[in-house]
């Protein structure tokens, strides 16, 4: 019974998230055809709604193609460990005031762990494939992952100093209240190393060079085909959503109104449910994602590195210090 | 002096993001442009009056053929796509007997049109076509004047249009 409780829950989670990663595609196309002053998709369905599930079935009809030298057990393994982790990690986001499937206490560290294993995908893809654009792709993807993972987990070890505790709904019930007291405020700088190093650990413009298609076609998938390709792309945009996700709940106040707590306005928007507001404001962050990808030309490979290592970190540890002595002087509406 | 300002403020701009807030405020505007796209099979783009599209073959009104067959198309064609050949009728005149041309060798570039002497090639507006057999490339002399009769309002409309320029 309590099983099958928790498989409901999980189907509740899963089954949404998937449309949502559909319609980000169909997003997606449609906003950089418009930033392109294009029309993007319109022909399928009204509005070209239907888009994406026409794209879902032409990739289940393709013919997955086994490149002969390949490794076999590792090329059909691969997409899947790569989607694993970017589904499992939803298990801890919060979407509403008491709405999690699992309310544990170490969250942010388990959210670190599954967006971690993900690079193994990745990988194990781009081994093996045995063709050297696979090759070169995974390489790089998997230096830059590991390369930023530092800068995001050191942005998160101030959330957590901020917040005081690891768990996803402490933290966002510790910036209860308006919009000024969520923590992208106090925390600003460490908010931005940490969507930079978001967008460059999901492989998205402008940090997509382990796919840059001018270089190396499509960088760890260019084998790919199919249903297994299909996967990739899910594990790619669910975890787009995740990290807008995490950056809604740890600077975005998660499910809280931007009125929250003020006199007059609070209960007005209060009436809103959180869910609505968690959803809008991870609405926000991926449009981030797709406007960023239609503006700014891709990073060079050794540029990637120096932004991470010598620009990203540096700024991190400078900023727990600062927030070091925030958190002793009990400053403004966040820390007393 | 002036020089460590320059470096302060291009720090700070790096640091502010300052040049990348300015693309996508551009690529922002652009969003809400008007889309310039033309929905094809519904919408079309203009076309000119001189449209150099697939040939056809001119009549006069009272339906005799204007061509003479004096080969000069033959001759001015590049990529040699025209084949003609021609006797006397019987009244005297001289007509074309074969007048064919081969699609995949013409380059559309309205020398044929041009060095008519009787305005009896041309190239029509007609862009959309299409064959289901290689062997279809060649239309024969009977096509061209299909073409011609069909579109003759159009043709002759596009011809004055264009008459104060020649």
């Amino acid at each position: 019974m309590e099983l099958a409780w928790i498989l409901t829950k999980i189907v509740a989670i899963v089954g949404p998230l998937i449309l949502a990663v559909a319609y980000l595609t169909y997003a997606e196309r449609k906003i950089i055809g418009w930033i392109q002053n294009r029309n993007g998709p319109n022909r399928v369905g009204p509005l070209g709604l239907l888009q994406p599930f026409a794209d879902v079935f032409k990739l289940l009809f393709k013919e997955v193609v086994l490149p002969a030298n390949a490794n076999r057990f590792l090329f059909i393994v691969a997409p899947m460990l790569s989607l694993m982790p970017a589904l499992a990690a939803w298990a801890v986001i919060p979407f509403g005031e008491g709405m999690v499937l699992a309310d544990i206490n170490a969250g942010l560290l388990y959210v670190l762990a599954m967006t971690s294993l993900g690079v193994y995908g990745v990988i194990l893809a781009g081994w093996a494939a045995n063709s050297k654009y696979s090759m070169l792709g995974a390489m790089r993807s998997a230096a830059q992952i590991v390369s930023y993972e530092i800068a995001m987990g050191f942005a998160l070890v101030g959330v957590l100093m901020a917040a005081g505790t690891l768990n996803m709904t402490g933290i966002v019930q510790s910036q209860a209240g308006p919009i000024w007291n969520w923590f992208w405020l106090p925390l600003l700088p460490l908010f931005m190393v940490y969507w930079i190093s978001g967008v460059a650990e999901t492989n998205r413009a402008p940090f997509d060079v382990a796919e840059g298609e001018s270089e190396i076609v499509a960088g760890f998938h260019v084998e790919y085909s199919g249903v297994a390709f299909a996967v990739f792309f899910l594990a790619e945009y669910a975890n787009m959503i995740l990290i807008s996700g995490l950056a809604v709940i740890m600077f975005m106040g998660g499910w809280y109104s931007p009125f929250h707590g003020l006199p007059l306005l609070g209960p007005m928007f209060d009436l809103v449910p959180g869910m609505v507001w968690f959803v809008l404001k991870v609405a926000f962050f991926l449009y981030l994602y797709l406007w960023f990808r239609a503006t700014f030309p891709r990073y060079r490979y050794d540029q990637i590195m120096r932004l991470g290592w010598k620009v990203l970190i540096p700024v991190t540890v400078v900023w727990l210090v600062v927030l070091a002595g925030m958190i002793l002087g009990s400053l403004g509406p966040w820390f007393n | 002096m002036g020089s460590a300002m320059n470096a302060i403020r291009d720090f700070l701009r790096t640091f502010l993001l300052w040049e990348l807030l300015l693309g996508l405020r551009l690529t922002g505007k652009h969003l809400f442009r008007r889309k310039v796209t033309i929905q094809y099979p519904e919408e079309k783009a203009p076309q000119s009056p001189r449209f150099r599209g697939l040939h056809a073959l001119r009549r006069y009104p009272n339906g005799e053929e204007r061509c003479i067959a004096c080969k000069l198309c033959e001759a001015v064609c590049p990529a040699l796509a025209i084949t003609i050949e021609s006797e006397q009728r019987e009244d005297g005149t001289r007509r074309t007997t074969r007048y064919d041309i081969d699609l995949f060798k013409c380059i559309y570039c309205g020398f044929c049109e041009e060095s008519c002497p009787v305005d009896s090639i041309v190239e029509t507006r007609i862009h959309e076509y299409h064959m289901e057999d290689r062997s279809e490339r060649i239309i024969t002399k009977q096509q061209l004047l299909a073409v011609g009769d069909k579109h003759e309002q159009q043709l002759a409309a596009d011809r004055a249009a264009d008459a104060p320029y020649r």
